[in-house]
C-alpha cells in the first residue's frame, strides 16, 4: 500500500503483477515493474492500467525516473507508484517524473515531504508534472 | 557575463535553504550518513582524509571580480586562507567543517554562485573554452550554449541519479582548449551553410578505462540543442550500467553497444523527445546570449609593447595570447610557480587577481582546466602594469604550456581515493626543470599527474604523463608518453615498470633529453614522439 497519496480517486485494491504476468494476463489492472524492466512494453495496454508500481532498490537507481516519465509522456494517466528505498530527499524529483504515490521502505516524515515538495518555487525545465519551465515565465 | 534574474536567484536561494535543512538533520542524527552523503554529494561536498572538501561551481569557468573576492573571502573565512582551482574549472577547498557549510552557501549565493551538482552522479558543471570571446576562431561564443546547458541541467528530474557522474564541455573552435573529446559528452558548435549547429561527441572519458569520444552526430541543429542533449542523457539513464561503478561511466555504454547503435538509440529517442517541447524559445536564447555581448572595446589601440623589460619581454612571450580585437590581448596568469602546489592559489592572490580584472580586463576572470587563470580581454597598452601587478603578487611565473606548467591532481596529500602523493612529485619535477631557459628550450610540453586511476590529473592526456599507483604498500610511479587533450586528442601510452618519486623524476628527464636529441625542426615533444614512435624513448628510459 501506498503511504503517501496524491491522488483523489480510490487506491486500488488488486495487487501488483510482474511485468511477465501482465503482458501474459489480459485481466490484470495493475503492474510492477523493476528497476531494469521497459516501461514503453506497457504502452500499448495503458488503456486497462490503473496502478504501476516502479521499483527503487537502491536509491541510487535511477532508471525508474525515466521509466515514469515515459509512461506519462505516452499519456498514462493512472497511479504511478515509487516503491522501495525511496527517501524523503528524492520526493521532489520523483513528483515532477510523473510519481503520484510512494511507498517508501522507510516511513517518511510527513512535515519534511511537505517542506521539500513546498520548497523550490521554479523550476528549470519541462518534465511529467506540467511545471513551467522558467524560459515560459521569462518569455510568457 | 550571465547575470542572475529573479528565477535564478530564487532557485538558488531554496538550494541554500534545503541544504541548511539537510545539514541540521544531519547534524541532529535524523538521517545517516549514507543517506546524507547524496545530498551532500550533490552539494560539492567530499569527506576527504582530513576535513570537509566544499567545491564551488564556476559555471564554464566564467566569473568577475566581485565573485572572486568572494572566493578569496571563504578561503580566509573558513578555511586555510587559500583555495584550489580545478581541471573542471571549479574551486575547491580542502579544510572544510560541515557546520559552516550551509553559511558558505549563503554566502556564495549572495554573488549568484553555488555548489550545486559539483559531485554525484548527476550533470556537473559544465566547461567551456577559457578564450570564449575573446579567440578569433570561435564561430559563436560558446558561453550562452554553456549557460543553457546549466539552466537545463541544474536539478534536473531525470538525471541526478545517473549511473555515474557527467561531464559536458562546450567549445565553439577548431583549436579544441577544453579537452572536449575527453568528456561524456564534448560540444564543438559549427557552421553549416550560414546555420549554427552542434556536433556532439559522446562517450570520451580519462578514468580507469580512458576513451576519446566518438562523433555521435556532427551537426544537430541548434534549435534541437536540448532535446537532443536529453535524448542522450535518456538512453544512458537507462541502459548504462549500474552494476559495476567501475563500468558505468557512459562511454562504456557506447563502447558495449557501439557508437553507430548508441546513435540510432539516441536518435530514435531523439523523435519522441522533440515532441515534448524542451527547447527553449530563440528569444531565451538571444536573452542569454546579451548577456556575453562583447565588452566596450576601445578602437584604435596601439598593437606595439615596450619590451624593454627583460622579465616582462619573458613573461609576455609565453603567457599572453592574441586577442580577436586589435590592440588587446589575452592574458594567461600561471598558478604554477617552481615549488608551489598547482591550482593553488592564496586569499591575498585571488583578491590581487579580482582587482586586475576590475581594473583592466572588463570585470572579467576565467578558469581554465589546466588550473591556471585568465584576464581575457587586457588592452596592450596595460600588460606592464598587469605584469608589475602579478610579479609582486608571486603570479607572473612565465611557464604557461611548458614543462613545469603541470596539472596534478590533490593526491594522498587530500583524497581519499589517491593511492599517491601527486604534488611533492609536480614540484621536484618543476624544481628539477627550474631554468627557465631550460624549460623554453623544450617548448611545449604538457605534463600531466594523477594520484591514483580515476586520473583526476588528466595524466591520460598529458604529453607526459604520470600516474600514481601503490605497490605492495609504496607510492610508485608510472610514466605514460604521447597524450593530448588538444583537438588532436590521443590517450598516452605506459612505457614500462614504474618508479619512485625520484626515480619518476629522472625518468622524465631522460625522456627530454632523448627529445632534444631526436627533434627536427621547430617539432614539440608531442610531434617528435609521434614521428619516431615509442621504442626511442622507452630505451632512453629504460636502457
Amino acid at each position: 500500500m501506498a503511504e503517501l497519496r496524491f491522488r483523489n480517486d480510490e487506491a486500488l485494491e488488486q495487487p501488483a503483477v510482474t511485468l511477465d504476468s501482465f503482458l501474459t494476463q489480459s485481466n490484470a489492472t495493475a503492474v510492477r515493474l523493476e528497476s531494469d524492466e521497459d516501461a514503453r512494453a506497457l504502452i500499448p495496454h495503458l488503456d486497462r492500467l490503473a496502478l504501476v508500481e516502479i521499483a527503487f532498490p537502491k536509491f541510487r537507481d535511477g532508471r525508474g525516473y525515466s521509466s515514469a516519465r515515459i509512461l506519462r509522456e505516452a499519456g498514462y494517466t493512472g497511479e504511478l507508484r515509487a516503491q522501495g528505498d525511496v527517501l524523503v530527499d528524492q520526493i521532489v524529483y520523483l513528483r515532477r517524473c510523473g510519481f503520484d504515490s510512494f511507498a517508501p521502505d522507510a516511513p517518511l516524515n510527513p512535515a519534511v515531504v511537505a517542506e521539500s515538495l513546498a520548497r523550490f518555487e521554479h523550476v528549470y525545465q519541462g518534465a511529467a508534472d506540467g511545471a513551467a519551465p522558467v524560459w515560459k515565465r521569462r518569455h510568457g | 557575463m550571465y547575470k542572475y534574474d529573479q528565477y535564478d536567484q530564487a532557485i538558488v536561494d531554496a538550494r541554500v535553504a534545503e541544504f541548511s535543512d539537510q545539514v541540521r538533520r544531519r547534524l541532529a542524527g535524523d538521517i545517516t550518513e549514507d543517506q546524507f552523503k547524496p545530498l551532500r554529494l550533490m552539494n560539492g561536498l567530499y569527506l576527504q582524509l582530513h576535513a570537509y572538501m566544499l567545491r564551488v561551481a564556476i559555471p564554464y569557468g566564467t566569473l568577475d571580480s566581485k565573485q572572486m573576492r568572494m572566493l578569496a573571502h571563504i578561503a580566509r573565512t573558513y578555511d586555510r586562507d587559500y583555495g584550489h582551482f580545478t581541471t573542471r574549472q571549479n574551486i575547491q577547498y580542502n579544510w572544510i567543517k560541515l557546520e559552516d557549510a550551509p553559511a558558505i552557501l549563503a554566502d556564495l549565493a549572495k554573488v549568484e554562485m553555488h555548489a550545486i551538482q559539483t559531485s554525484g552522479n548527476c550533470i556537473r558543471n559544465i566547461s567551456s573554452d577559457q578564450y570564449a570571446g575573446a579567440a578569433a576562431d570561435e564561430v559563436a561564443d560558446p558561453r550562452p550554449w554553456a549557460e543553457l546547458l546549466r539552466q537545463w541541467s541544474t536539478f534536473h528530474p531525470e538525471f541526478s541519479y545517473l549511473p555515474r557522474k557527467f561531464k559536458i564541455a562546450v567549445i565553439a573552435s577548431d583549436e579544441d582548449r577544453a579537452a572536449m573529446k575527453l568528456h561524456d559528452i564534448g560540444i564543438q558548435l559549427v557552421k553549416r551553410d550560414g546555420k549554427l549547429g552542434a556536433a556532439f561527441y559522446v562517450g570520451g572519458g580519462m578514468g580507469r578505462t580512458p576513451m576519446v569520444a566518438p562523433l555521435i552526430k556532427d551537426f544537430v541543429p541548434i534549435e534541437d540543442y536540448l532535446s537532443y542533449s536529453e535524448a542522450c542523457l535518456r538512453v544512458y539513464n537507462r541502459y548504462g550500467r549500474r552494476d559495476n561503478i567501475y563500468k558505468a561511466r557512459i562511454k562504456i555504454l557506447i563502447h558495449e553497444l557501439g557508437a553507430d547503435e548508441y546513435a540510432r538509440q539516441v536518435e530514435e529517442e531523439f523523435a519522441h523527445v522533440k515532441t515534448l517541447g524542451i527547447d527553449p524559445p530563440a528569444a531565451e536564447l538571444e536573452r542569454i546570449a546579451a548577456f556575453f555581448a562583447p565588452p566596450a572595446f576601445e578602437v584604435g589601440l596601439a598593437d606595439t609593447v615596450d619590451r624593454n623589460d627583460p622579465d616582462f619581454a619573458v613573461w609576455l612571450d609565453q603567457n599572453v595570447k592574441a586577442h580577436k580585437q586589435p590592440g588587446y590581448a589575452i592574458v594567461n596568469i600561471s598558478l604554477k610557480p617552481v615549488g608551489g602546489i598547482p591550482g593553488d592559489a592564496s586569499s591575498a592572490q585571488i583578491d590581487v587577481m579580482a582587482d586586475l580584472a576590475e581594473k583592466y580586463s572588463f570585470d572579467e576572470l576565467r578558469v581554465t582546466h589546466a588550473q591556471n587563470i585568465v584576464l581575457p580581454h587586457v588592452a596592450k597598452r596595460d600588460l606592464y602594469a598587469v605584469w608589475q601587478a602579478l610579479n609582486e603578487a608571486d603570479l607572473a611565473a612565465p611557464n604557461l604550456d611548458l614543462i613545469s606548467d603541470i596539472i596534478a591532481c590533490p593526491g594522498l596529500d587530500y583524497c581519499s581515493l589517491a593511492n599517491a602523493r601527486s604534488i611533492p612529485v609536480a614540484q621536484k619535477i618543476a624544481q628539477r626543470f627550474a631554468d627557465l631557459d631550460r624549460q623554453r628550450t623544450l617548448g611545449e610540453l604538457k605534463l600531466k599527474i594523477s594520484g591514483c586511476i580515476n586520473a583526476c590529473g588528466h595524466h591520460h592526456a598529458g604529453h607526459i604523463g604520470i600516474l600514481g599507483v601503490d605497490r605492495k604498500g609504496t607510492e610508485n610511479y608510472q610514466l605514460l608518453l604521447g597524450g593530448s587533450g588538444a583537438e588532436d586528442t590521443s590517450l598516452g601510452k605506459i612505457t614500462g615498470p614504474g618508479f619512485d618519486e625520484d626515480g619518476i623524476v629522472d625518468a622524465v628527464e631522460r625522456v627530454t633529453d632523448k627529445y632534444l636529441a631526436l627533434r627536427e625542426g621547430e617539432e614539440r615533444f608531442l610531434d617528435t614522439y609521434r614521428r619516431v614512435g615509442f621504442d626511442p624513448f622507452k630505451e632512453a628510459i629504460y636502457g
